[in-house]
């Protein structure tokens, strides 16, 4: 916030630029996924210096950095590593969360595809940190070239000496484990995970005891997101200093948006934590041509959705959640006037309803009859008091599901009833597709004959 | 509640200009099938290829964790990789190689949806169907290959070449519509393109991801995910274009991140790219 060196200080993201690449960085070098390519660019020094220092002088730096989960729940990661009881005589475990699945959500994979080293190094560091001799990084196995050139750094870095035992002559062993899911949106919930991780069904497990204390095998573990993890290198390289020099007063440090939809040039944008949607639409030459935003979710469907109103709203953790919605994943799906809002909120619908994992009855249940009301709205056969119907079981499934996917489930269902009520009455008598014919949304440049109209 | 089931109106169906798959399912054949709805296995099926070599591989496998267990997954990859799918000789197997019961092991089978209980073509083609590829034009892809191949969803072509499946998000949204092919990307999608594809693999002809490697089979692809490496990583590109917008406008315009203080600690020279 003190830099004085930087230019284009006129945003509330301190005096640095509006895009801010570090994680992004190396993206589009030639490949990037190999290590020497990585070390060419610095690779692996902040891990040297880690492991010049002390581990829990490692911990202290990441808190002090003020860096937060980047996986949804911005919890403080310095925070988390901290507490992991250094007593426990049991084996600690660091585990990453690579399983990104939350719709829209679309960073860490091509982070991972193209840079893998960067979480690589990130795991090493760490699990150093926290003292834990053991790694996995839980990678959804839906992206089998990522889970390839992870496996391959995860090699790489074992034959440099940067994994296995005694690395770089310190004394510190780690092993790491690429470890690919199979295929549940529920594993991306930290203790589902770790029973996914356990071989067993993954379904989340009542908390306390929480997984620093009794995590993978009941011994103290972290999970973290793969953006969170790779950014503790550079933390560790250039300092506290430089990274709360980007952001907001507690939202610290750059991150990944990804920008998708019906935007005119969706991808990926690293910025600092504050940017608002309209800056990041301007610089992705807006909703496409001839159209306007109608509304759009800040950080994947879980979280409820946001109007046109919206586009000044600092993207981050504080004034998100003010404007009533949640920071997220950064996953910023646009959707433009030709989107039937119920047709929207039903997809979503079904894909809770799909990946709810059965444990309790409010979400298993409550997701298929959301399903059953919200297809026959669609269909423009909504009966008298499905308004209401549909507000009382996302009043009976949040807070009183086992775990967040519950609650994920009934933020699109309230929040479009909240900003798009009309749209939900028209589904009384007038179909979805009616009101907003499909394929008027589709992106595809068409021929002059058109498919489908 | 009993008016929640009644099924929509046939003009439901009239009145719709295409590309709803969900509803149309509805209509013939009660809804969108998921992992809890589909049949069990088929314990008739006792012919199996699982050999003392696939045996020693699970053993290998289980050998990496610190509790055998959480070797399941992976050797339920490897299961697939040698059967096609889900086999009862193969449950039979990781639950005598890591002693639990076939009953534990069936009940982690037939919860993930890359299981598959019934055998699966060479080729698993996967369109996202989630709310933002679905409207961008994941649904109309997905019918038009419906349409092309004449199967439904989760069903696999005569040849055996194909089996296409209506999938949720996979982490490609800038890139929607979004076609997965044994797990491989094929981003920015069309019918057209689609159908292309899968005219190919039928073919025979070698077809490449988008963002990925040439396409292996899907027994091939599920090796991998069992942890056996294939020398593949080292195909395909860094990123998408998409995926570098945010960094070409930066260095376009000369935006970085800030310089970085100082070093308090002597450090090996880092080579610094300029930015």
């Amino acid at each position: 916030m003190t830099d004085a060196s930087a230019s284009s200080g006129h945003l509330s993201t301190g005096a640095a630029d509006p895009l801010t690449p570090v994680l992004t960085e190396n993206w589009a070098d030639e490949r990037a996924w190999k290590l020497t390519n990585y070390e060419r660019r610095g690779g692996y020094a902040a891990l040297r210096k880690a492991l010049e220092m002390d581990s829990a002088d490692v911990v202290t730096l990441v808190k002090d950095s003020g860096l937060r989960g980047r996986g949804g729940a911005g919890f403080p990661t310095g925070m988390k590593w901290g507490f992991i009881p250094q007593d426990n005589p049991k084996p600690k475990y660091l585990v990453v969360n690579a399983d990104e699945s939350e719709p829209g959500t679309c960073k860490d994979i091509p982070l991972m595809m193209a840079s893998p080293h960067t979480l690589v190094e990130g795991v090493i560091i760490s699990a150093y940190a926290i003292r834990s001799n053991f790694a996995f990084i839980y990678v959804r196995g839906e992206v089998l070239h990522v889970v390839r050139r992870l496996q391959q750094a995860v090699r790489e870095a074992y034959s440099a000496g940067y994994a296995g035992k005694n690395i770089l002559g310190t004394g510190y062993d780690l092993e790491i484990i690429v470890h690919a899911g199979a295929g549940a949106y529920i594993c991306g919930e930290e203790t589902a995970l770790l029973d996914s991780l356990e071989g067993r069904r993954g379904q989340p497990r009542l908390r306390p005891p929480f997984p620093a204390v009794a995590g993978l095998y009941a011994s103290p573990t972290v999970i973290n997101n793969v953006e969170s993890i790779a950014s503790v290198p550079c933390i560790v390289d250039r300092g506290t200093g430089w990274f709360t020099s980007m952001g907001t007063e507690k939202s610290k440090g750059m991150t990944i948006y990804s920008l998708s939809g019906h935007v005119a040039k969706p991808g990926q944008f690293e910025a600092p934590l504050g940017i608002t949607l309209r800056r990041l639409l301007d610089l992705a030459g807006g909703i496409r041509e001839g159209h306007q935003l109608k509304f759009w979710t800040p950080g994947g469907s879980s979280t409820p959705m946001l109007t046109a109103e919206h586009l000044d709203v600092p993207l981050d953790y504080e004034a998100v959640a003010a404007a009533k919605s949640m920071l997220g994943t950064k996953a910023l799906q646009c959707f433009d006037e030709t989107t039937s809002v119920v047709r929207t909120v039903l997809r979503w619908t079904e894909f809770y309803k799909h990946e709810s994992c059965g444990k309790c009855t409010p979400c298993r249940e409550g997701t298929w009859w959301l399903v059953q009301i919200l297809k026959r709205m669609e269909a423009g056969h909504g009966q008298e008091g499905d308004i209401e119907k549909l507000l009382d079981l996302c009043d009976n499934i949040l807070g009183r599901s086992f775990c967040a996917l519950g609650d994920g489930a009934t933020s699109p269902i309230t929040s479009a009833i909240n900003y798009f009520r009309d749209e939900f009455e028209a589904a009384m008598h007038t179909p979805a597709w009616e009101l907003f014919p499909y394929e008027r949304s589709t992106i595809f440049v068409r021929e002059p004959v058109g498919v489908g109209a | 509640m009993s008016e929640l089931v009644e099924p929509p109106p046939p003009e439901a169906r009239d009145g719709h200009a295409g590309g709803d798959v969900a509803s149309e399912e509805l209509i013939g054949h009660g809804h969108f099938t998921t992992h809890f709805d589909e049949p069990s296995l088929d314990y008739s099926v006792t012919d199996t290829k699982i050999t003392e070599q696939t045996r020693e591989e699970m053993r290998q496998i289980a050998a990496r964790y610190p509790q055998r267990r959480s070797a399941l997954l992976p050797m339920l990859h490897l299961v697939q990789s040698v059967e096609g799918r889900v086999t009862p000789a193969g449950i039979e197997a990781c639950a005598e190689i890591l002693d639990i019961s076939a009953a534990d092991v069936s009940g982690v089978a037939t919860f993930y949806t890359m299981y598959k209980r019934r055998p699966v073509g060479e080729y698993h083609v996967g369109v996202c169907t989630t709310a933002l590829c679905a409207i961008v034009g994941g649904d109309e892809v997905y019918a038009a290959l419906q349409d092309h191949l004449e199967i439904g969803n989760d069903e696999t072509t005569t040849d055996g070449k194909i089996t296409l499946e209506h999938i949720e998000c996979n982490a490609a949204c800038d890139l929607a519509p979004v076609m997965m092919v044994n797990w491989e990307f094929f981003d920015n999608i069309t019918p057209e393109i689609a159908i292309d594809v899968v005219d190919q693999l039928r073919a025979g002809e070698q077809v490449t991801a988008t963002r990925g490697a040439r396409v292996c089979t899907w027994k091939e692809a599920e090796r991998v995910l069992a942890g056996f490496s294939d020398s593949r990583a080292d195909e395909g590109p860094t990123s998408a274009p998409e995926s570098v917008l945010g960094l070409r406008i930066a260095r376009e315009r000369g935006w970085a991140a800030p310089p970085v203080p100082e070093r308090r600690h002597a450090q090996p020279a880092v080579a610094k790219e300029g930015t």
